[in-house]
């Protein structure tokens, strides 16, 4: 822990360096709970990104059968039994908002455990160091061949690291070019250098991205660019549960033998025997004994390192673990730990992510597949007829979000007798002009109202546009004014 | 020591000597990729000047390895933009303006189209949506001068108004009064039998009678036994609700005395023969079309 220096003991430190240069970190592997959680959410995470793209879901003819297809040439996105429009895409602001819920009660009750487990930049690169480690050898390996000189064998082994770092990073980019095109097709057209030039832009540009910021960057990016630790500690609350080195029990440090020492002068003697396994296995390079920190993406991975050298040593393992400076406190003044998942924080957290998620459930089920939507003319906003009644020019548009044709019968409510026409569609049904919708567009119509003109009629009234779909039976309306000349 | 010799208490490093509400910013050293990043996109910068347009010289610029141009760009858009539309324009070419009306693609190509080019080359007189003004028909209503089927709208579009084609639109509303045919009390008297015929006040001592005589002798030649307008010779009907010019008594003696010959250019051979087409059907559907 850092303690405050006195004032007294005070010393100008040298401004040192201008530019820091990075700190090498090799960690060393792990077993334990949290690394074998983190194997499996890491085979999760990149089975359904890799995979995904290849599930198929039958929409009919005409339309793909994609599971998730971003379309951009077609303008519709596909998700499964969703299929979104670009004036739908406040869906996504939905998905945004439940996201970000989801990280504060996660933060809430857990700390930065997205960060430790499930970002982007912590799988990646987790993937990474584990190829690293397999062909260059584990932490001491590494060590000290960095430290020797440049070797055939060891030029050998750089080069195969850096090419599987590629093949990893090149089927990144080449699985996410495959969401905004027909997966089998693409990988068909790559194989066979038919794909188009954008597709080989963005895999170049995933790849660069994969391979600098997982096989590069790696903690620096958690460190330097990252938003969210900030975010995170401007969050977090006393409660929520950090890895926690637990000094309570841990101090004083000293050696299995000292402390026996020790502990028969029936003195304190703490559990860390100072092996420094918790810092040799950090991703991040840091002493999570500094106590809660920037760098620490609490992975878990100290407390698998920490527990097997309690147990090799007898002691009682979780010196290291989740848990916070409420208990730490609380153990040292000799009373119960306490733990409280349900607090004010999480139960407005959790209350509001039920409720984003009904208002976008609710939104979603109540979605309309049939919908009009209607401009009125501006110039001239209405027109005197020669026999001296009112018309006023409207455009209609359709919008038609199922897979099939329909047909639709157009009615109109407003002022007393009017009288609706559509353009290039009254000579089939006259009384009740229908039009079809072809399938899964939009279609424009222009249509007139006319009126009677009546000096004492009000200038302006309100005129409603109801469709009807004659097969069946969806209804959808627009409403907008009939103006008097 | 320097100018950061104010020591950190807790971390017993320099600080920055830059404060906020009491929290000071520790002198940390920035990473050195950070500063490497930087120091590559200025070098990024300087590799724009090569390649794209960038330098003012005293007659021109310098171009650029690849003599890049957003203007040289954007007419290889149009260009492409002309050839995606010529295949669609092409269909709408080959079918009749009925035909055009009764498919709802082509009529939304040919609306699409029309309107485009109604706002480039009819609104400055007509309005942006057809609304008209004093004297320019308003497109929107039922009332036409010469004609408002289909094929009267294009024959009118292409050939125009009193242009001066060859195959152009002629009929003169004369200048009853400024070249003497009638007197300043006829043409009051006419006026007011004007107004009488689409149901509008007369004046007090109005006389029908004389009204009637002299509209008899000098207007039903073109406008009418009944004052019901000639469509061929672009007279317009007297009995209905719309006026071109206006059917106040000042307005109409106005027009009696000194005559109206609005102008309408020709559009053959200033516009396509499909865009023509296409503007024929956008000013049929704008409401009016019979």
């Amino acid at each position: 822990m850092n303690k405050p220096v006195p004032p007294d003991e005070l010393v100008a430190d040298e401004d040192g360096p201008l530019y820091a240069p990075r700190k090498k970190v090799f960690p060393q592997s792990v077993s334990g709970r949290f690394r074998s959680i983190k194997w499996r959410l890491m085979a999760v995470c990149l089975g359904v990104y890799y995979l995904l793209p290849f599930v198929r879901w039958h929409r009919g003819l005409g339309a793909p059968d994609q599971a998730v297809l971003i379309d951009f040439p077609n303008r519709r996105f596909y998700f499964f039994f969703i299929e979104l429009w670009p004036q739908e895409i406040y869906y996504f602001t939905g998905l945004l908002v439940l996201a970000a819920l989801a990280l504060f009660l996660m933060n809430a009750l857990g700390g930065r455990i997205w960060c430790g487990y499930l970002c982007p930049q912590t799988v990646w690169t987790d993937l990474f160091y584990a190829v690293e480690r397999l062909v260059e050898g584990d932490r001491r390996a590494q060590i000290k061949a960095d430290a020797g000189p440049m070797t055939a064998k060891r030029a050998g082994r750089r080069v195969l690291k850096h090419t599987i770092w590629l093949m990893i990073a090149w089927w990144t980019g080449g699985a996410w070019v495959l969401y905004f095109a027909d997966a089998p097709t693409l990988v068909r057209d790559l194989a066979t250098f038919q794909a188009p030039a954008v597709a080989h832009v963005w895999i170049a540009m995933l790849t660069a991205s994969t391979y600098s910021l997982a096989g590069y960057m790696r903690e620096q990016v958690c460190v330097y660019m990252c938003p969210w630790p900030r975010i995170q500690a401007a969050l977090t609350d006393e409660w929520a549960l950090n890895v926690t080195y637990k000094y309570d029990r841990g101090e004083p440090r000293c050696s299995v033998k000292k402390a026996f020492d020790i502990r028969a002068l029936g003195e304190k003697a703490g559990d860390c025997i100072d092996c420094n396994q918790c810092v040799a296995v950090c991703p991040t390079g840091i002493d999570i004994r500094d106590g809660a920190q920037l760098g620490c993406i609490q992975c878990g991975l100290c407390i698998d390192a920490c527990d097997a050298v309690m147990s090799k040593v007898s002691r009682k393992t979780g010196l290291i673990g989740y848990d916070n400076d409420i208990n730490v406190q609380r153990r040292i003044a000799g009373k119960e730990e306490i733990f409280k998942p349900v607090r004010a924080r999480t139960v407005v957290y959790a209350g509001l992510i039920t409720v984003v998620c009904a208002v976008m459930l609710y939104a979603l089920m109540s979605r309309t597949l049939l919908d009009v939507n209607v401009l009125h003319d501006r110039n001239p906003i209405a027109v005197r007829l020669s026999d001296g009644a009112a018309r006023n020019g409207y455009t209609l548009r359709f919008l038609n979000k199922r897979g099939f044709d329909r047909v639709i019968a157009i009615d109109v409510d407003g002022p007393a007798d009017a009288k609706l026409h559509v353009i290039g569609a009254d000579s089939v049904t006259p009384d009740r002009p229908m039009i079809v919708l072809p399938r899964d567009t939009t279609t424009e119509m222009r249509v007139l109202v006319t009126a009677p003109f009546d000096e004492k009629a009000e200038k302006s009234v309100p005129v409603t546009f109801r469709v009807t779909d004659i097969g069946l039976g969806e209804v959808a309306s627009a409403t907008d004014h009939f103006v008097l000349p | 020591m320097s100018e950061h010799d104010e020591i950190d208490r807790v971390s017993g490093r320099s600080t920055t000597g830059h404060e906020w509400d009491g929290i000071k910013e520790l002198n940390t050293p920035l990473p050195r990729w950070w500063v490497l990043t930087f120091y590559a996109t200025i070098i990024w910068a300087i590799g724009y000047w090569a390649v794209y347009p960038a330098w003012p010289l005293v007659s021109g610029y310098t171009t650029g390895l690849f003599h890049y141009s957003t203007r040289a760009s954007v007419a290889t858009d149009l260009a492409d933009l002309e050839k995606l539309r010529g295949q669609k324009m092409a269909v709408l070419g080959n079918a009749s303006l009925a035909n055009i009306e009764k498919d709802p693609v082509l009529l939304a190509l040919a609306r699409a189209r029309g309107k485009t080019v109604f706002a480039d080359n009819c609104a400055p007189c007509h309005g942006s949506g057809g609304a008209g003004a004093k004297g320019y028909p308003n497109l929107n209503d039922d009332d036409w001068l010469w004609g408002g089927s289909l094929d009267q709208i294009m024959q009118t579009i292409q050939f125009g108004a009193r242009s001066g084609h060859a195959k152009t639109h002629e009929g003169q509303m004369l200048a009853f009064g400024r070249d003497g045919i009638l007197k300043k009390d006829e043409i009051v008297t006419v006026a007011n039998y004007v107004r009488s015929l689409s149901g509008l006040s007369t004046a007090p001592k109005f006389d029908a009678a004389a009204g009637e005589k002299i509209f008899t002798e000098n207007c039903t030649s073109c406008h009418g036994d009944a004052g019901k307008g000639n469509q061929e010779l672009g007279a317009p009907n007297l009995t209905d609700k719309i006026w071109l010019y206006g059917s106040d008594e000042e307005t109409l003696i106005e027009t009696i005395t000194n005559g109206r010959a609005g102008v309408m250019p020709a559009w053959v051979g200033r516009l396509d023969p499909v865009t023509v087409k296409a503007l024929a059907v956008y000013v049929h559907s704008l409401g009016g079309g019979k």
